[in-house]
């Protein structure tokens, strides 16, 4: 196992290497000079571009920006916001918690809706339920989840007027008010993760099924309950139980958009303010720490199938 | 020598056609895809009203004989907005699908044909873009860029290109293997004349897939941008920035919010339909 892990993360290492590459890369598309932007209304005096210049390390040679960025960046420190000037990595930690409520909340629902359907499609195979389950799981993956939520918001907030239409309530302030802050962007999020839910859990249950050790459980006599719970969903649902370690990184892009229809001041939010105030060292530490946790994900989502599955270890 | 259908001697080609045909819910999707490219050709002629033209007179009327989908805040003919909406969503899918072909397929190929540390960077810089979730980098490259379309396409396809990369690698990888491959080396022919003659038509089929399900993504992140304020710039219709607009007016012109939505859902449902009924068609092995 021990090497198993030491491979995983020879393979992350690079890839996190490329990854910071890319980051830093993303400055050079920027239009203008970075110091005219922070210079502001003394755009005009040299001294003080050229100061800036210093400070920043503007003035040095490409690779060293980048050598001494990536140290920095190693020791935690993502720069200051331009805009708000605080530092990026606190700005990003006071709001990550916002979107990982969401993003667990979401997970939930998905997980709820998904791996049931997925069975129930797999289990009436070419049958109605299938088509249904497949017709509504691709209608998921079909529909802009900031389109769903402004449907939400129309219906639930505007029409019956039972939950707020945006805003954000601290789980740890008033949980109640909390949920009903948080279960339409939820939703929202998770129904794109279900559909992805669904289709693998139907592949893997159909696969399932159709193995020897079902078909010997079947001819024991094992009630058909037994066969399909005990026997069949158990195998099915490792390469699920992994992919859901993967989504969870896709439900941080999700929230990109969901967070601002819901006007939840959470990671997705931070990015697009970034965005509009040309704070680009916010939008270069949002982009990383995004990377970086999918990354992880990946790592967690590889070792999590290794444990459930000794012979990958091998492999 | 042909025997008639599916019998011994039908090229890959028409196998494929022939299985996508029978594939009814990939039919549907292509005739809705149809019907939304002729809307976008056809929109100066179908558009009952100027889509950029205000109508102090008719702001935010519902849906009625003369304005099917009724009217914007500004009075804007949303049906005609709709209808040159179609024409920035589509062109947004396939120029952002094109770029991320152009961008993505030979690296492939090449990361593929030539192996050793050409292999590793290009696989390391695939890997090193995949990590970052497909909207967020799309996000990053057009604040970076600037809030354009163009810039949004261009986003767009870059963020998109690492798939082909991947893609194009491994299918390579399959077909190097093969005898044809191996007898257009021994002929001494040069790696690019292998590459465009030999590799690259016999990897196109896991790409066309690829393509079509790309599309449905691209016009999914195009609406997003645009609704972010990132793609499409008012007073230029896109669905997107339509549906960001409409989010101000729900209470008293829902109808503005619907159709735009309506139609970005219609768009991404047929690709997605007919990218399926496509990997059905041309690979039986991953049919669902």
């Amino acid at each position: 196992m021990a090497r198993f892990i030491a491979a995983r993360l020879g393979q992350a290492i690079p890839t996190l290497w490329f990854v910071s590459i890319l980051i830093f890369g993303l400055q050079l598309l920027m239009p203008g000079d970075p110091a005219l932007i922070l210079a502001g209304e003394e755009r005009g005096d040299p001294q003080v571009l050229a100061q800036i210049r210093a400070e920043l390390f503007l003035d040095r040679p490409l690779v060293e920006q980048y050598l001494r960025w990536l140290g920095r960046v190693l020791a935690g420190d993502l720069g200051f916001s331009w805009r708000i000037r605080e530092p990026v990595a606190a700005v990003i930690l006071a709001k990550l918690p916002v979107t990982v409520q969401l993003a667990l909340m979401a997970f939930a629902i998905a997980c709820l809706l998904g791996i049931p359907a997925g069975i129930a499609s797999a289990l009436w195979k070419d049958r109605a339920p299938d088509w249904i389950a497949n017709g509504v799981a691709l209608a998921g993956l079909s529909t802009p989840n900031f389109w769903l939520g402004i449907m939400l918001i129309l219906l639930f907030s505007v029409h019956l007027g039972w939950l707020p239409p945006s805003g954000y309530v601290p789980l740890a302030e008033d949980w109640r008010r909390s949920l009903a802050t948080t279960v339409m962007p939820a939703f929202v999020l998770g129904t794109g993760i279900a559909a992805v839910f669904m289709r693998h859990t139907r592949s893997a249950m159909v696969q399932a099924l159709a193995e020897d050790y079902v078909r010997t459980a079947r001819a024991k006599g094992l009630a058909e309950r037994v066969v399909v719970a005990k026997h069949a969903l158990r195998n099915a649902l490792i390469p699920v139980v992994t992919l859901g370690a993967l989504e969870l990184g896709t439900l941080l892009s999700g929230a990109v958009l969901t967070e601002q229809v819901f006007t939840i001041p959470g990671f997705g939010k931070l990015i697009v303010d970034a965005v509009f105030n040309r704070d680009y060292p916010m939008v270069q530490g949002v982009v990383l720490v995004t990377a970086v946790l999918y990354v992880v994900l990946n790592l967690v989502a590889d070792l999590l199938y290794a444990v459930i599955d000794p012979r990958l270890r091998t492999a | 020598m042909r025997e008639g259908r599916g019998g011994y001697g039908e090229g890959p080609w028409r196998r494929a056609l022939r299985r996508f045909l029978r594939h009814r819910a990939a039919i549907v999707g292509l005739v809705v895809v149809a019907v939304f490219v002729c809307c976008a050709v056809a929109a100066p002629l179908l558009a009952p009203h100027d889509p950029l033209r205000p109508s102090w007179t008719a702001i935010r009327r519902p849906p009625s004989p003369t304005h099917w989908f009724g009217t914007d805040e500004n009075g804007r003919d949303v049906f005609s907005r709709v209808l040159f909406g179609a024409r920035t969503s589509l062109l947004a899918g396939v120029v952002s699908v094109v770029i991320a072909l152009l961008l993505g397929v030979p690296l492939g190929i090449l990361a593929g044909m030539s192996g050793g540390w050409v292999d590793a960077l290009i696989g390391r810089a695939a890997d090193a873009m995949l990590a970052c979730p497909f909207l967020i980098l799309a996000i990053a490259l057009a604040a970076f860029l600037g809030p354009a379309l163009e810039n949004a396409m261009l986003a767009i396809g870059i963020s998109a290109a690492p798939i082909f990369v991947r893609l194009a690698r491994g299918a390579t990888l399959g077909v190097l293997a093969q005898p044809y491959v191996e007898a257009a080396r021994a002929l001494g022919n040069p790696p690019w004349r292998t590459a465009s003659v030999h590799v690259l038509p016999n990897i196109l089929p896991p790409l066309l897939v690829q393509a079509t399900l790309t599309m449905a993504s691209a016009i999914l992140a195009e609406a997003s941008l645009s609704f972010l304020g990132l793609g499409q710039q008012p007073p230029a219709p896109s669905w997107g920035s339509m549906l960001n607009t409409a989010q101000r007016f729900l209470e008293t012109a829902p109808w503005m919010a619907v159709f735009p939505g309506v139609s970005i859902f219609l768009v991404v449902f047929a690709f997605n339909l007919v990218g399926d009924g496509l990997r059905d068609a041309l690979d039986p092995r991953l049919a669902r």
